[in-house]
């Protein structure tokens, strides 16, 4: 089966990941330390359940929550809980809480972690709450809570699961190396996933540049002989991996403006995901590592790492060899989407899939342009996969002219960074929407709550005349009754 | 599986001297700058350039060397007086290409001043009055040219008669009048015979002495077997510079294509319904400034409208207007009016051709 | 010239005058500007902070002030310049500075209860403009910050001075970014 490219516009990029992908996945040793961050990317943190000198073993639930955007947080390795504080993090705004465990080199497991006997034996419900227990997130660049997902697409119906193994950022191989390497793992974890959310059908979707990863992902279908399960190539193009252009290209569907993929019938899943949904299946083992793409020119060399969640960054680049030349930017994710981190200090979250350092000949271009007018010449229009006219927008942009902001879209950009990419003027198109629509958000919350206290201070007003009138009332009727024996003479002129 | 690097061997100065710039992503772009868009565009004019070098004489040149010079001087000028800063605006090429087209348009034997009034017009009026590069309304180098044409319509109508009607003239008496011409000597007097009307104004002027088209083509001055004599040769170059241009994906075809055919699908039924007075679109495409206006002054991405669908809109537009000002309009040639009234038309344009978001409704 | 053209000229033009001048003043008479309408749409303008820091008790007799002439637009501090602006464009007037005898400007804040401090006197309750404040006499007092302005109105009444403003809490820092993968 063979999809289209349903989006009119993207780009073919320089994709740089033979070299990443070309190595055998490296497992990382457990290390002395690790920082999990409370936020693990989608910008809602998890609260502790443990206290600074507190021990914990592998699996320990050292976070929990009931926020359907946040995912609990499981320690990786046995040790003691040191600190409980707020460090860099590669999460918005660039701060989390974290907790801090110092290994202590035992292999300890925690009672909690057992294998399921029998996930089919589980109802589909119970499904989706273990898999909120497990700390199960989304491992294809958003770290968005699966459970969360699931059980929307439960809600609303969906018919079809995507698992997206698109992975069309430049630089990230990690999905195309898991593919590789545990495609059996995958298809395990698809048919559990495709149970949970209770769609009818589950299509992996694999771009056509990856043809081993293909053939690898092909064979484990065969094996399964399941007519529900089903495998479509697509166009290597950029952000074919979006997923909102994923299932259009997939499913041929358009996920509503401002609505969810489960709206359009529609549950998407990275490969990843999946295959971390089989190990907690068949080992008990909630989200306790990643496999993370660790490249880029600043590298001795460039692999793939399974690393525990929480693993500074800097081990993960002495795992790869450690630095090269001279390092300028440490990204978390790829060099369209992702997100520069100050130190590499800061933990490794779900949410990464690559962390990319960059030197001048990475990202030389970003680093000598220098921003011109806007000449209208329209390339930002072309590439757009949503159909927004950036240009128009970067106007109303400038002007925080927010109902032409809402009217052109400024919600509808997927942050791909496409219209930043071919400007000839070299203006910073995406973090000029980026601010956008962050200035647009608060913008909001302060009308919501300009309206709120309009409307209690009416609501008291009101009370206060009300109450005023009682009163009133009140003594007029004490002081008639007063009055009433005689003396009517001086006249109640009131 | 193998396993290399144990953390613990990390040297500590590595984990915490090493601060990282935290720069918004894209880390990466395109690197296709305004300014190699420009030189390509102006590396697209040296086809035509040579033609209309060699078939009018070097007047070309001349004119090239004043209004480049004179749009260089007037851009800093104007930058000066906005209190802006003039180098990158100088160095992004954008000045030049609008001295260029200007150059293209105006005829070789202009005087001087007028081709160095009629750019100076341009880069004020066209495009600092309204706030520089990607404000202006209209396309500069139409302006300048429109002011001039209705200004100096004696100067700006009389062209060299082309190398390819008179062999027997030489290139270097061209060159000769050319000079003159430029000086502002009287070109009537020692030059008159060397200089006329271009084609498609000697075929305005004979149907309005009631001669027939095939009666005018007839004459061997007016017009060869593709188009207009010499303007032939300059708009296969031109053409062919235009197509180098989308072949690099610097120009996209909406916008040509949609102006050639707004011009020759209207030529080509009047010319079915009436081949004695109406020009048929072999001429049409060959005559005047037809390739130059479609590939290069029509595409000006920042007067044009800005959807593909817009763009279509935009260039039928030009081509029509430009038809209806050739068939029975006072000029004999009518892209700078044709261009400068679609120009009027954008943001109507852009408001009705708004492409539809994804996931909404058309 | 025919005089009996002017005539009809200036006839003309007279009763051209004469009738629009009739409807013209019958018109400023009888079809008010919708003034209601305009307080709120000033009103809605205003941050709602019911703070009197422009010395009227609540934004929307502040309004109602503006609307009618009383006052200037530059009363405002919590509102900040982007008020003023928006202030100055609805009613096509030009922007001006804040004036600085009704205050300045400052980061939002809200208000915070020291409850151990706090004698459960609850005179900070009818000081509330939008009643945020919940307790009772004899109660510990506490502030909801979702609710709070930030006003200050319940500074001056409290007996034991445990009442401080803190830094509002940023609205939520997360916005609908979905990303590529």
């Amino acid at each position: 089966m063979a999809a289209r490219s349903t989006f009119h516009a993207g780009l073919a990029l320089d994709a740089h990941k033979q070299q990443a992908c070309g190595t055998p996945i490296v497992e990382l040793p457990p290390p002395t330390q690790v920082v999990l961050a409370l936020d693990q990317g989608t910008g809602y943190s998890a609260e502790p359940v443990v206290t600074v000198g507190e021990a914990v073993a592998v699996g320990t639930l050292v976070a929990r929550t009931d926020h359907p955007s946040a995912s609990a947080v499981h320690a990786p390795l046995a040790g003691i809980v040191v600190a409980i504080e707020t460090r860099e993090a590669a999460v918005q705004g660039g701060r989390s809480v974290c907790i801090v465990i110092d290994g202590d080199g035992s292999d300890r497991i925690d009672d909690s972690v057992r294998p399921v006997a029998d996930p089919a034996a589980l109802s589909p419900e119970e499904l989706v709450q273990r898999l909120r227990d497990a700390g199960i997130a989304g491992l294809g660049g958003a770290g968005f809570p699966t459970a969360t997902k699931l059980a929307s697409a439960r809600n609303l119906g969906a018919h079809t699961l995507v698992l997206n193994g698109a992975e069309c950022e430049p630089w990230i191989c990690c999905d195309d190396a898991l593919m590789r390497s545990a495609a059996d793992d995958i298809v395990l974890g698809a048919l559990i996933l495709r149970r949970a959310a209770g769609t009818v059908r589950c299509v992996i979707a694999i771009e056509d540049d990856k043809p081993a990863a293909i053939a690898a992902v092909t064979r484990a279908i065969e094996r399964l002989r399941d007519d529900a399960l089903t495998l479509a190539v697509v166009p290597a193009v950029y952000p074919q991996g979006a997923e909102r252009q994923l299932i259009t290209a997939v499913a041929g569907v358009e996920v509503p403006s401002g609505g969810l993929p489960a709206d359009a019938g529609v549950v998407c899943q990275n490969v990843a995901t999946a295959a971390a949904v089989a190990r907690w299946a068949t080992r008990g083992e909630p989200m306790l590592s990643r496999l993370v793409t660790v490249t880029g020119s600043g590298v001795a060399h460039p692999c793939n790492v399974r690393a525990p969640i929480g693993t500074p960054l800097a081990a993960l680049i002495a795992a790869s060899g450690g630095y090269r030349g001279k390092p300028l930017r440490l990204i978390a994710g790829g060099s369209m989407t992702g997100r520069a981190l100050p130190s590499d200090e800061v933990g490794l979250t779900k949410a990464m899939n690559c962390v990319l350092v960059a030197t001048r000949d990475d990202i030389g271009s970003r680093l000598g342009a220098v921003e011109l007018p806007c000449i209208r010449c329209g390339d930002c229009a072309d590439a757009c996969p949503v159909g927004l006219l950036p240009q128009q927008l970067l106007r109303a942009a400038l002007a925080d002219a927010h109902d032409t902001l809402r009217q052109l879209g400024v919600r509808d950009c997927i942050d791909c960074g496409l219209c930043d990419y071919v400007c000839p003027s070299q203006i910073p198109l995406a973090h000029r929407f980026r601010d956008a629509r962050r200035r647009l958000h608060e913008a909001e919350a302060m009308a919501r709550k300009a309206a709120d206290a309009r409307e209690r201070h009416d609501l008291r007003k009101r009370r206060l005349q009300a109450a005023a009138t009682a009163e009133q009332q009140t003594f007029e009727s004490v002081r008639d009754r007063a009055r009433r024996p005689g003396d009517d003479s001086t006249g109640d002129t009131n | 599986m193998i396993a290399h690097g144990d953390p613990a061997t990390i040297p500590q100065a590595t984990r915490t001297d090493m601060r990282f710039d935290t720069s918004p992503a894209p880390h990466v772009i395109a690197g296709y700058t305004v300014p190699r868009v420009m030189f390509q565009v102006l590396f697209a004019l040296v086809p035509a350039g040579i033609a209309h070098v060699a078939l009018f004489g070097p007047g070309l040149l001349l004119q090239l060397s004043v209004a480049c010079v004179t749009a260089l001087l007037a851009e800093a000028a104007a930058l000066r007086w906005r209190d802006r800063d003039a180098a990158p605006a100088l160095k992004d090429g954008s000045v030049l290409v609008t001295a260029f087209l200007l150059a293209f348009s105006i005829p070789p034997l202009l005087p001087w001043w007028l081709g160095a009034l009629g750019t100076a017009l341009a880069v004020l009026l066209g495009k600092h009055v309204f706030g520089g590069l990607g404000q202006n309304p209209f396309n500069p180098a139409m302006v300048g040219y429109a002011i001039l044409l209705v200004s100096f319509p004696a100067e700006m109508t009389r062209w060299p008669v082309p190398m390819d009607v008179e062999s027997t003239r030489t290139w270097s008496e061209l060159a000769r009048m050319s000079i003159a011409g430029f000086y502002g000597a009287d070109l009537t007097a020692r030059w008159d015979g060397y200089t006329g009307a271009t084609a498609l104004d000697s075929i305005r002027n004979g149907l309005d002495l009631r001669y027939t088209l095939p009666e005018l083509l007839g004459r061997d001055d007016i017009a060869g077997t593709l188009g207009a004599r010499g303007f032939a040769w300059i708009n296969l170059a031109a053409l062919a510079g235009g197509l180098y241009l989308m072949l690099r994906r610097i120009v996209r075809w909406h916008i040509p294509v949609a102006v050639l055919g707004g011009l020759l699908v209207p030529s080509f039924i009047a010319h079915g319904l009436d081949s004695g007075i109406a020009l048929g679109p072999a001429l049409q495409a060959f005559s005047g400034a037809t390739m130059l206006a479609a590939f290069f002054i029509a595409t000006d991405p920042v007067s044009a409208a800005t959807s593909d669908r817009g763009r279509l809109w935009y260039g039928a537009g030009i081509g029509l207007i430009a038809w209806i000002i050739r068939t029975w309009g006072g000029y004999p040639d009518g892209f700078a009016f044709a261009v400068l009234l679609m120009n009027l038309a954008v943001p109507f344009i852009d408001r009705y051709t708004v492409p539809r978001i994804y996931g909404r409704q058309p | 010239m025919n005089p009996g053209a002017i005539v009809v000229a200036v006839l003309v033009a007279a009763a051209l005058a004469v009738t629009l001048g009739v409807a013209l003043g019958w018109a400023a008479a009888h079809i008010e500007p919708d003034a209601d309408s305009l307080v709120e749409r000033i009103d809605a303008l205003l941050p709602q902070t019911q703070c009197g820091q422009c010395r009227y008790p609540g934004c929307r007799p502040y309004a109602a002030a503006i609307a009618n002439g009383a006052a200037e637009i530059d009363r405002c501090p919590p509102g900040g310049e982007v008020t003023v602006r928006a202030l100055a464009a609805l009613l096509d007037r030009a922007p001006r500075p804040l004036d600085p005898e009704f205050g300045a400007p400052a980061p939002a804040q809200v208000a915070w209860i020291d409850e151990a401090k706090c004698i459960g006197c609850a005179r900070c309750l009818p000081a509330c403009p939008v009643d945020a404040i919940v307790g009772a006499s004899r109660q510990i007092h506490t502030v909801i910050t979702l609710q709070c302005t930030g006003c200050e109105l319940c500074l001056p009444p409290c007996p034991v001075d445990c009442i401080e403003l803190r830094p509002a809490p940023a609205v939520s820092q997360r916005y609908s970014q979905p990303r590529a993968a």
